[in-house]
């Protein structure tokens, strides 16, 4: 395997990595909006995987202008799941926050360990 | 030349989030966050979707910035440096890491035009868009037409979150809260007060472009609303929450919304009623071609008005509550 064919698994390596760092942000860290931090970075993690699924070699934009038929495209599914999925991402993340400030309205701290004692 | 690039920007990405988990103050995270988003959309355009470039550009470091920040303001920036069994989560995320990375070695390489993905549906809509809608862009065919129960789906996601964001937040504050000292914008600072003046109107008339272009450049309903809520949001950051509600008042937000999912739904239906199937365009008018276009212009018209709404609404929520002191 050279080196170029090894390159061609750097974009998923990367989704790797950053997956993980979402997912230890959201189950080490204790602070709620750390916590959500994590969560949206486990997410875009996630949109880079099907984003990077999407490309064709020497492929462009998936907009077919007059003349351009013949060209080759990258693939215009994954594009759509994901573009509503960014969206859709931040209308919950604003749900968690929104809950998060009514935590700290209660309680007066957003850490989770100080939240269970004074329960 | 572009494979370097592109390595770079991944490079950046990862390290980027490193210093987003590192960091013990909230507010750096979350301007982090916001450049990790920028690289993201970088990424994403490099890898020839342009349209999810452009909604992340536009929502992830514009728009979930502000309300992080927002959320920031209400709560606090300073987090403790405490962690829960650090030992042990290091190793599970250590073993799951390496594990993903091993099945990665099983997928089919970057670019690989033979890969599973490229086989099935995918030519079919290259192939039978220009043929069906008479448009370049498969991407808002696709969101508008072909999948057009997933986009509503999504819709009344958004719709549901900001109905959701608008009950937790809508309730009384807490005895002795107090409004935050920044309501009234920053109109004793000169120069983004000049920058935003001459940006907003052209945020907009972008916002508009992207929309009313979406079936022929990148584009479309979701980063049309995305970059003018951003460009209303300027403005309630420059003038003040009360002058950005004098311009957009609650009640035109709360419409949009409501108008935006109550169209998208309604198109489905008068196709029902018009003797086709729930969201069928063809039925609309007697050119199916045109039928599909003047369809996926009304939905998509729908769903612009009803992020841009949602989004305003959301912050509008964050940005009236009163601080806890």
């Amino acid at each position: 395997m050279n080196l170029l064919e090894l390159l061609g698994y750097f974009n998923y390596w990367v989704f790797a990595i950053v997956l993980m760092v979402g997912l230890y942000t959201v189950i080490a860290k204790i602070n709620l909006v750390k916590k959500l931090i994590g969560l949206s970075i486990f997410q875009s993690a996630v949109f880079l995987m099907y984003i990077t699924m999407d490309k064709v070699e020497g492929g462009t934009a998936p907009i077919i202008l007059k003349g351009m038929e013949g060209n080759v495209f990258s693939n215009p599914l994954p594009q759509v799941l994901i573009l509503t999925a960014i969206v859709v991402g931040v209308s919950t993340l604003a749900l968690g926050l929104a809950i998060v400030v009514r935590i700290y309205e209660s309680y007066g701290t957003i850490e989770e360990d100080e939240i269970l004692d004074a329960d | 030349m572009i494979i370097v690039f592109a390595l770079f920007l991944l490079t950046l990405l990862v390290i980027t989030a490193l210093a987003i988990v590192q960091t013990t103050n909230l507010f750096v995270a979350v301007m982090l966050t916001s450049i990790f988003s920028l690289l993201m959309a970088s990424n994403f355009f490099i890898l020839d979707a342009a349209d999810v470039a452009l909604t992340e550009a536009a929502v992830g470091a514009g728009i979930t910035t502000v309300i992080f920040l927002a959320a920031l303001m209400l709560t606090t920036e300073h987090e403790k440096p405490h962690l829960s069994r650090r030992k042990l989560n290091t190793v599970v995320i250590t073993i799951l890491a390496s594990l993903i990375i091993y099945a990665t070695f099983d997928k089919p390489r970057l670019g690989d035009p033979d890969a599973p993905v490229h086989q099935h549906l995918a030519p079919w809509y290259l192939e039978k868009t220009p043929e069906y809608m008479d448009f370049p862009n498969v991407v808002t065919a696709i969101l508008g037409s072909f999948r057009g129960y997933d986009t509503l789906g999504e819709v009344f996601v958004v719709f549901a979150a900001c109905i959701g964001v608008l009950f937790i937040l809508g309730v009384k504050p807490p005895e002795g809260s107090t409004y935050n000292p920044y309501r009234s914008g920053l109109k004793h600072h000169l120069i983004p007060q000049v920058v935003g003046r001459l940006l907003i109107p052209f945020l907009v008339l972008f916002g508009l472009y992207v929309q009313f272009h979406g079936e022929y450049s990148p584009g479309g309903g979701f980063q049309a609303g995305a970059l003018i809520a951003s460009a209303i949001i300027l403005y309630a950051l420059l003038e003040g929450e009360a002058a950005a509600l004098r311009a957009v008042p609650r009640s035109v937000l709360l419409g949009l919304v409501i108008g935006g999912a109550t169209l998208y739904g309604g198109v489905g239906v008068v196709c029902i009623l018009m003797g086709g199937n729930f969201l069928e365009y063809t039925v609309l008018l007697d050119n199916p071609v045109a039928a599909q276009q003047t369809g996926i212009i009304l939905i998509e018209a729908g769903v612009g008005m009803a992020v841009c709404g949602a989004l305003l609404s959301i912050f509008h929520a964050f940005a009236a509550r009163p601080m806890r002191v």
